[in-house]
């Protein structure tokens, strides 16, 4: 009976998600004509939801009426969406166009052969190369090729600051470095204010705080070294210290009382931040957008802040790099047709046409297309983005989120670690030993 | 007559068993399509990993604690509804609306009840009701005990109902006659009479409670940390979120033995008669 219900809950999850697919389709069905769809069209999957869903689907609605291809379009929530590719990959029924985070997850695909070598293609295409930021292309490089077309936004990770919630409790300013962080701490639970705000069901929430201590106190070759499979890797000094500083602060009462409950999913942790429950918040920067959208006159009020990640005292990476997200990536599926192929290659010359800059930054974006910036100016959210802008191409090093750069194995150990370790379930020596276990699977 | 039963199960049932059978010889990723062979490789990385003894444990708690709460609510809720009376029709109808909200729902809405920063709790200013349900280790495997509880309890006192029913009139006449009052009556007729119900209900509770999914997914993901890992959660993750269809599939094989061990020994619990009509002789 159980096991039933399993089944058809991810049977009519596939089927909800199908049925709302043919609904935002329809239009892009009769602009083409009907005798066009069929098996020529390149199909093409992405996530649901506001505010990329209807961008992605005005991309497809205005390349379908340029003649050089159909493609039909189905759309995902985020979990749903990564369950159901892996399992379509497994059974040769994937989408001809592949929407991802690249990193660890492309690697997967393209260690079983399952998507298109472009390095080609961008030689010969170096005029759609050359438009993007260079830093959206190391998440969609593998062994030196590329394997995806890097799409969308760059989406860094910053804190986000309630400036009401710092006024009452008399702090003048986001923390500069670590150690003034420690001392808010308590100014702020002493009015009742959480200062941070955390979704730790949600577990790739508190990673974010773990990538940017790590690059703080270690630099970015830290967290490489586990990347590139070297023995011991988390156990480097630097390491141990992020693991303890993270500890510190949840002893310190640093975050929301009951974050290993809240998840991201429902938008929680940004309702705590500009509810005023929470000072501050560490997350990728579309939570503007969520805030934007959901937290009423929260921005307009000018009540927002955002800064960089603090600084760690003594440590020896450079405070402006930055973590997070240099993109989103299309790879081509290689069990595709030569004529979806031609057609997605197509769509891909015509990606982050200004109409499609113009949506995201409208959604809070920057897209991540080299000299977007002067398209911010109009922009009633001009400040932030231009701070997006210059964190994403200041940075000395952009890195890729963890959970996306590692294999999927190694990821879900670090994710239930993670979740440990903000619960003080496991010590930091323990976390180094459980993840030095999966390094290089 | 029974050809067409029986090629739904091999179909649906037997085919699916030999080729979770296959995989858990396997290293395949669930991307690749040919799928590579390993040996006895996943069988000895789950078997040597203290995940699996943690599983188990977690999904043991859950199976007696579940069984322990619903068992009997259930048999009081279905003697009391047995009675033929209008306002307990009522009641019992009222009693199923849990029966018929899907998992999911269910769990999504007690998530959002329990919320400690915006859910019932905080709502109405409870201060009791605002803890950290799901982020605790016991709470949170108190709250899914609870849920699966709120949920089930109808189905297994629609069953006590039924078996309550069957229980000649007779019987209780006679021992009005002898002077027996309602508890006296209960536990010297009712209980005893209702010897195979109970044993029906707790297997369907106990087989079921190893497959529970759905809900310990939407309500904690299996966390905090590794705090509701049950085996089915441990399955998925270890094949889906982690890739790993290998030793996902030995959990699958695990799962399978293990429910039909129980089975089997709650059928032996029953004697070899508990399938037989009871009417006779009674």
């Amino acid at each position: 009976m159980k096991r039933r219900n399993f089944l058809s809950l991810t049977a009519g999850a596939a089927a909800a998600t199908g049925l709302a697919a043919c609904g935002s389709s329809g239009p892009s069905d009769t602009s083409s004509g009907s005798g066009s769809g069929g098996a020529d069209a390149a199909s093409y999957w992405f996530l649901s939801g506001p505010p990329g869903e209807p961008i992605r689907q005005g991309a497809v609605d205005r390349f379908n009426k340029t003649g050089n291809g159909t493609i039909k379009v189905t759309t995902f929530q985020n979990d749903t969406y990564k369950d159901k590719l892996k399992t379509a990959l497994g059974a040769g029924q994937a989408p001809s166009i592949i929407w991802g985070w690249g990193g660890g997850g492309l690697k997967s695909y393209v260690e079983a052969g399952q998507v298109d070598d472009l390095t080609d293609w961008f030689a010969q295409n170096s005029a759609v190369k050359d438009r993007l930021f260079k830093a959206s292309f190391g998440p969609a490089t593998i062994d030196g090729k590329i394997y995806a077309m890097p799409a969308e936004t760059v989406q860094p990770i910053v804190m986000l600051y309630n400036k009401e919630a710092f006024e009452k409790a008399g702090v003048s300013a986001p923390p500069q470095t670590w150690a003034e962080l420690m001392e808010q701490v308590p100014k702020f639970n002493a009015k009742g204010i959480a200062p941070f705000s955390l979704a730790g069901q949600s577990r790739w929430t508190n990673m974010m705080w773990l990538e940017l201590l790590f690059d703080r106190i270690g630099g970015p070759e830290v967290f490489g070294n586990a990347y590139n499979g070297q023995k011991d890797a988390w156990s480097n000094p630097a390491a141990i210290d992020a693991l303890t500083k993270v500890q510190d602060l949840v002893k310190a009462n640093g975050f929301i009382k009951g974050f290993a409950s809240v998840t991201a999913d429902s938008n929680a942790d940004q309702a705590l931040l500009y509810r005023g429950k929470a000072a501050m918040e560490l997350h990728g920067s579309w939570s503007y957008g969520i805030i934007k959208a959901e937290g009423g006159s929260f921005i307009k009020d000018g009540k927002l802040g955002y800064a960089s990640f603090p600084a760690v005292d003594g440590g020896k990476g450079d405070p402006t790099n930055a973590y997070g997200n240099a993109g989103q990536y299309l790879s081509i599926y290689s069990k595709a047709s030569d004529k979806q192929k031609e057609t997605a290659k197509a769509f891909f010359k015509t990606m982050l046409d200004d109409a499609e800059q113009q949506g995201w930054i409208e959604s809070g974006g920057v897209p991540i297309v080299q000299g977007s910036n002067a398209k911010l100016a109009n922009s009633p959210d001009k400040d932030f983005l231009n701070f997006i802008y210059d964190v994403s191409s200041k940075a000395n090093n952009f890195g890729q989120s963890w959970d996306q750069a590692l294999s999927p194995t190694a990821a879900e150990t670090l994710l239930e670690n993670i979740a440990k370790l903000f619960q003080l379930k496991v010590t930091p020596q323990e976390f180094a030993t459980n993840m030095n276990a999966v390094i290089g699977k | 007559m029974a050809w067409p039963a029986l090629i739904a199960f091999t179909i649906f049932g037997v085919i699916p068993l030999f080729g979770v059978l296959y995989l858990s010889f396997s290293s395949w990723n669930g991307l690749s399509e040919t799928i590579p062979m390993s040996g006895l490789e996943s069988w000895k990385s789950v078997l040597s990993d203290p995940g699996l003894p943690h599983a188990l444990w977690v999904t043991f708690l859950i199976m007696a604690l579940s069984w322990l709460a619903q068992t009997p609510i259930s048999i009081l809720l279905g003697v009391f509804i047995a009675k033929h009376a209008r306002y307990r029709s009522v009641l019992a109808v009222l009693f199923f609306v849990p029966l018929l909200l899907s998992q999911v729902a269910i769990s999504i809405t007690y998530k959002m009840l329990l919320d400690p920063n915006f859910g019932l709790g905080a709502g109405l200013g409870l201060e009791f009701l605002q803890q950290d349900w799901l982020g605790d280790s016991t709470l949170a495997v108190g709250v899914v005990i609870f849920v699966v509880s709120w949920q089930w309890i109808p189905f297994h006192s629609l069953i006590y109902q039924g078996g309550v029913r069957q229980i000649p009139a007779s019987m209780y006449e006679a021992a009005e006659i002898d002077g027996a009052g309602r508890v006296r009556k209960f536990f010297s007729i009712t209980l005893p009479q209702l010897k195979y119900t109970i044993i029906t209900s707790s297997t369907l509770m106990v087989v079921g409670s190893l497959t529970f999914f759905d809900l310990i997914w939407v309500l904690t993901a299996g966390g905090p940390g590794d705090a509701t890992r049950a085996l089915a959660v441990d399955m998925y993750q270890r094949g889906f979120k982690a890739t790993l269809m290998g030793p996902a599939s030995v959990i699958a094989v695990i799962l399978v033995l293990l429910g039909l061990g129980l089975a089997l020994l709650l059928r032996r619990l029953g004697g070899r008669d508990a399938t037989e009509s009871q009417l006779e002789g009674a």
